[in-house]
């Protein structure tokens, strides 16, 4: 009973009612529309950022001053908070990647598909969604109740949410490379352990990398785990292990509450720092998945 | 052609060092798997612990009150959960829909050279820290939207249901639609992500069938994408549910910190994870425990949505021979 249409021209458009047609139209113009619907936050929020922030991050004081103690106080000042983000973002990456790109060798290299090793996989899954303020509060009562508030907690919490992150990446990236390799360097007398990071870990280095510098620009961006973490100063400080300090997200978010124009100001300029690192490291981690990823495939 | 090469036993005797280096090697990468396991072992263990004078002292009140008063001893978080709820509900209702339109285009409509650009862009939304959204939330955002509200209610003020919803008081315009409209931005790079690669996987076969019956992309999309993507456009949603619950910076800044229970989607509220972030640092006395005890009930439920969003990801992989 299948009518057999005959292969004339183009199908669709002889057999499709004109209704039909509208609405596929109709389809097609509600799914361009809404890629615009999430385009007009992006650049509205980005145009803001810069046309708000420009003006006081311009100035040199704004890398170099102490943030004013009066919060109503106008004026440059970030120093602290700049040196604070790289400090605990750096701090956090230097845990979290090295134990994390070792997680990801045990998933890929040794556990395999055994048990432990898929309730391992399955649980760095799950832990990529514990939300940031959980991880904020867990480092705030098991570390900084004791020893007090310090860039080092702030970096401890940063680096439990990239853990999961890097574990994930690198057993996928060592999962790619191709089993060839491991193979020759066998069959030339290596070792497990020697193959591995010799052989294995360069060739998956491109995707590993890639993936933890986007680990580090989300990390880079977070307030939650530091607002217990970290405490709170105006000065520079630059010992990671003792002393209150601070970070641009955690002055953004006390400064947009204010209603007085200079704070709000600097949560404009150090939003568009802040922004600045982030994107610095998002471009990065593509520019490396995009050269060096592409040289290893030819 | 399956077998193995594992690091041959028999060379084994003949070179003690590189044995020496293969056993703590071994051993650091097997403590660098567990260190995951023994993580949210210490989460949940610590937290509970401390949470626990206050589910001791307040019972099941503490999850089913609805006053939350410190001064005077009375922690109910019911407020804070339906906060949650409601936020998080909303950031699905706009976002899901928009991301799904979005992966569609990426998919099946752009043409190739436009593809790559557009994820880029989309993935840049994610870039942005959510203390940013959150200030411009409450700097640009909110006080542009009482107008818009007041626009809404005017026209569906009288409609019973709807005049009740698109109602509250708009003067400070934080409330519960602006912290769903802002997560909703949040969140959508994640679900888009998740449900293009999901679209990917749909066999080309299968859309050319349907275009050799005579389908319009529409009908494509229905008949054949969209079925075949079930697991994983759920999978997406629960990973985009984690994301909204769990949120707590921007929802802190615009949700307007008095909680409520109340129907009113222009009314302020408050939420979990944003009461957290607004009062652990000057908390004291009982306090602490009954924020931390949030803290747990935020891990467990973001901990059981993501079990859940990973059995339907490992549902479409078994469908789809992998690539979500």
């Amino acid at each position: 009973m299948t009518a057999i249409v005959p292969p004339t021209g183009s199908i669709t458009a002889s057999t499709a009612t004109p209704w039909r047609r509208i609405k596929s139209a109709m389809a097609t113009t509600g799914i361009v529309g809404s890629l615009f619907l999430a385009l007009v936050p992006l650049v509205l929020i980005i145009g803001y950022v810069i046309s708000r922030g420009w003006s006081l991050m311009a100035t040199s004081e704004w890398f170099t001053g102490s943030i004013p103690i009066l919060t109503r106080a106008a004026g440059p000042g970030m120093r602290p908070a700049i040196i604070g983000t790289l400090m605990i973002t750096g701090a956090a990456t230097a845990m979290a990647v090295p134990l994390g790109v070792l997680g990801g060798v045990f998933l890929s290299e040794y556990s395999g598909g055994s048990r432990f090793g898929r309730v391992v996989r399955f649980f760095a899954e799950v832990m990529t969604g514990v939300p940031s303020i959980v991880m904020g509060i867990f480092i705030a009562t098991i570390w900084v109740a004791a020893n007090g508030f310090s860039a080092f907690a702030g970096a401890l919490a940063l680096g439990c949410l990239m853990l999961p992150v890097i574990i994930r990446t690198s057993d996928e990236m060592l999962r790619l490379v191709p089993r060839e390799l491991r193979e020759s360097a066998y069959a030339l007398g290596g070792r497990k352990a020697g193959t591995i990071l010799r052989v294995v870990l360069p060739a998956a280095a491109p995707g590993i990398i890639s993936g933890a510098l986007l680990a580090v620009a989300r990390a880079a961006g977070e307030t939650a785990p530091l607002l217990f973490t970290i405490g709170f100063v105006n000065d520079t400080n630059t010992s990671l292990f003792s002393g209150n300090n601070t970070a641009l997200s955690v002055q953004i978010f006390k400064n947009a509450t204010q209603v007085y124009p200079g704070s709000q100001e600097r949560a404009w300029a150090a939003a568009l720092t802040l922004i600045a690192i982030v994107f610095v490291f998002t471009i990065l981690s593509r520019l490396v998945s995009t050269f060096l990823g592409r040289k290893h495939q030819s | 052609m399956t077998t193995t090469l594992e690091a041959p036993a028999l060379s084994g005797s003949q070179r003690p060092p590189g044995r020496l280096l293969d056993r703590t090697f071994r051993g650091v990468v097997l403590f660098a798997g567990a260190l995951v396991l023994i993580i949210l072992a210490l989460i949940a263990g610590t937290m509970v612990n401390k949470a626990m004078p206050i589910f001791r002292s307040e019972g099941l009140g503490y999850f089913t009150h609805d006053v939350w008063d410190p001064a005077h001893a009375k922690f109910g978080t019911l407020a804070f959960t339906f906060g949650t709820v409601v936020v998080s509900s909303l950031a699905l209702l706009l976002a899901v829909p928009v991301s799904i339109g979005i992966a569609l285009f990426t998919t099946e409509v752009a043409p190739p050279w436009l593809r790559k650009p557009v994820t880029y862009l989309v993935d840049l939304l994610a870039a942005v820290p959510s203390v940013v959204y959150g200030l411009w939330g409450i700097l640009v955002l909110a006080p542009a939207l009482p107008g818009f509200y007041d626009n809404i209610h005017s026209v569906v003020g009288g409609v019973p249901i709807l005049g009740t919803l698109f109602s509250g008081d708009p003067i400070s315009g934080r409330s519960f639609m602006t912290a769903g409209v802002i997560l909703a931005i949040m969140i959508t790079p994640i679900v888009t992500s998740i449900a293009r690669e999901t679209f990917t996987t749909v066999p080309q076969s299968l859309k050319d069938a349907a275009h050799a019956l005579g389908a319009t992309r529409w009908e494509m999309i229905r008949a054949a994408v969209i079925p075949h993507s079930r697991s994983g456009l759920v999978a997406g949603i629960l990973v985009g549910l984690g994301r909204a619950l769990g949120e707590t910076i921007a929802v802190a800044l615009v949700i307007g910190s008095s909680p409520q229970i109340s129907a009113k989607l222009f009314s302020s509220g408050d939420a979990l994870a944003a009461v957290i972030a607004n009062q652990f640092g000057e908390a004291t006395g009982n306090t602490r425990p009954a924020l931390i005890g949030m803290a747990v009930v935020l891990f467990l439920v973001t901990l059981v949505v993501g079990v859940l969003a990973r059995g339907y990801v490992a549902r479409a992989e078994r469908r789809t021979g992998g690539a979500v």
